[in-house]
């Protein structure tokens, strides 16, 4: 399954609802800053990447597009 | 290297904290299982600050030191004393830093209720000793009460007034009493709430509705108990009532049930509300 579609699934059985790959999470208040930390423990998880320093940043979460460039960067970064 | 004193709620915020602002930090505590769930924490907890853009995301991290033995603090720049709420353990501990380092190192206490002056008594250099009450959580709640205690020296408020600059903190210096201004009003607060619960007047959502909703605070009394922690509010009070006389300030039955059972709040998954497991 690609980062994308997982991602997807992760957030319908968090959130209980659907999401579109670029659909702003936090605009529609669903999502907190408190769950974003849940996203960045779900992806380490879930992808073996460490998220830490510059990339704790909201906007790197605001969307699963974002998400899914953010642990693409990162896999490409881990040796 | 600063060192932390007490690994459990407060000790591990402050610790996220310190190293978020690039300082190194020894964190001591005598539970070995309560260090290592430091250790994770004070990372996760690092993490969120940062993603709520409440802790710099660039600049070092400082290095955490996870230890039970006391002796490691004897380099420390500063002291931040965070054990249990109980006199005669704070006094013991802070007797024991204080012998370990260098004349004129801040010690610092994070004390809720207990008066700085009595607990400088049991040290060796009462001069080296403040109080610096941190709000809960200490990594994102910017304002600290300081305690000067009347034997507290000007040296000693320096640095303390230097480590909360460095730590972006903001502080109000007030004087040393019981539950200094904070907790002689909080835990008052708290005690009342919870009696009004005992007494079948309202539940707790509806008291802390109305706190929120008519005073715009934004926890109400009883969801801050949970936050705090009921063992710790219940040894406050004790503090408070043996201080000041005030039978006021007597935990009430309702409180003293739910320590009794094991449901502290937050950090036992259940206290006055049902919390979803550990957080
Ligand atoms: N919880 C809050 O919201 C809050 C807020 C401000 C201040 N405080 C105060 O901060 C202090 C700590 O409170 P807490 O809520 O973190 O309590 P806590 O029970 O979560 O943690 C206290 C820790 O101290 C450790 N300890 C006990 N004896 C020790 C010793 N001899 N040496 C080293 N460690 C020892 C315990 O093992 C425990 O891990 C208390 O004085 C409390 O009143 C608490």
């Amino acid at each position: 399954m690609n980062i994308s579609t997982g991602l997807l699934e992760f957030l319908a059985s968090r959130t209980k609802r659907t999401w579109e790959p670029d659909e702003d999470l936090f605009a529609s208040g669903v999502v907190s800053s408190l769950f974003a930390l849940e996203l960045v423990v779900h992806l380490e998880k879930a992808y073996g990447v460490e998220v830490e320093g510059e990339y704790l940043s909201l906007e790197n979460f605001r969307t699963v597009n974002a998400m899914e460039k953010m642990v693409l960067e990162l896999q490409a970064a881990t040796p | 290297m600063i060192a932390v004193l007490g690994a459990g709620v407060m000790g591990t915020g402050i610790a996220t904290l310190a190293v978020g602002h690039g300082l190194a930090v020894t964190l001591v505590d005598i539970d070995a299982d309560k260090l290592a769930a430091a250790k994770d924490a004070v990372r996760h907890q690092l993490r969120g600050a940062k993603l709520m853009g409440r802790m710099p995301r660039s600049g070092p991290t400082g290095e955490l030191t996870c230890t039970t033995s006391l002796a490691d603090v004897a380099g420390a720049t500063s002291v931040i004393e965070a054990v249990t709420e109980l006199p005669e353990l704070k006094a013991k501990v802070l007797a024991e830093v204080s012998a370990l380092v260098e004349p004129g190192t801040l010690i610092l206490t994070n004390t809720s209720a207990i008066p700085v002056d009595e607990l400088a008594s049991s040290t060796v250099r009462p001069e080296d000793v403040a109080g610096a009450h941190f709000m809960n959580p200490p990594y994102l709640i910017r304002m600290v009460e300081v305690i000067r205690g009347p034997r507290t020296g000007d040296a000693a408020m320096d640095a303390a007034r230097s480590l909360l600059d460095s730590l972006d903190h903001d502080h109000v210096t007030v004087g040393d009493g019981p539950g200094f201004v904070i907790n002689r009003i909080l835990q008052r607060t708290i005690n009342e709430a919870a009696r009004i619960v005992e007494e079948g007047l309202a539940s707790p959502a509806e008291v802390d509705a109305l706190f929120e909703g008519c005073l715009g605070h934004r926890t109400g009394p009883l969801a801050t108990a949970d936050l705090i922690g009921l063992d710790n509010v219940a040894d406050s009070l004790r503090v408070l009532r043996d201080r000041t006389g005030d039978a006021g300030y007597a935990p009430c039955e309702l409180l003293l049930a739910k320590v009794r059972d094991g449901d502290f709040g937050r950090k036992t998954g259940r206290g006055f509300y049902e919390h979803g497991g550990q957080s």
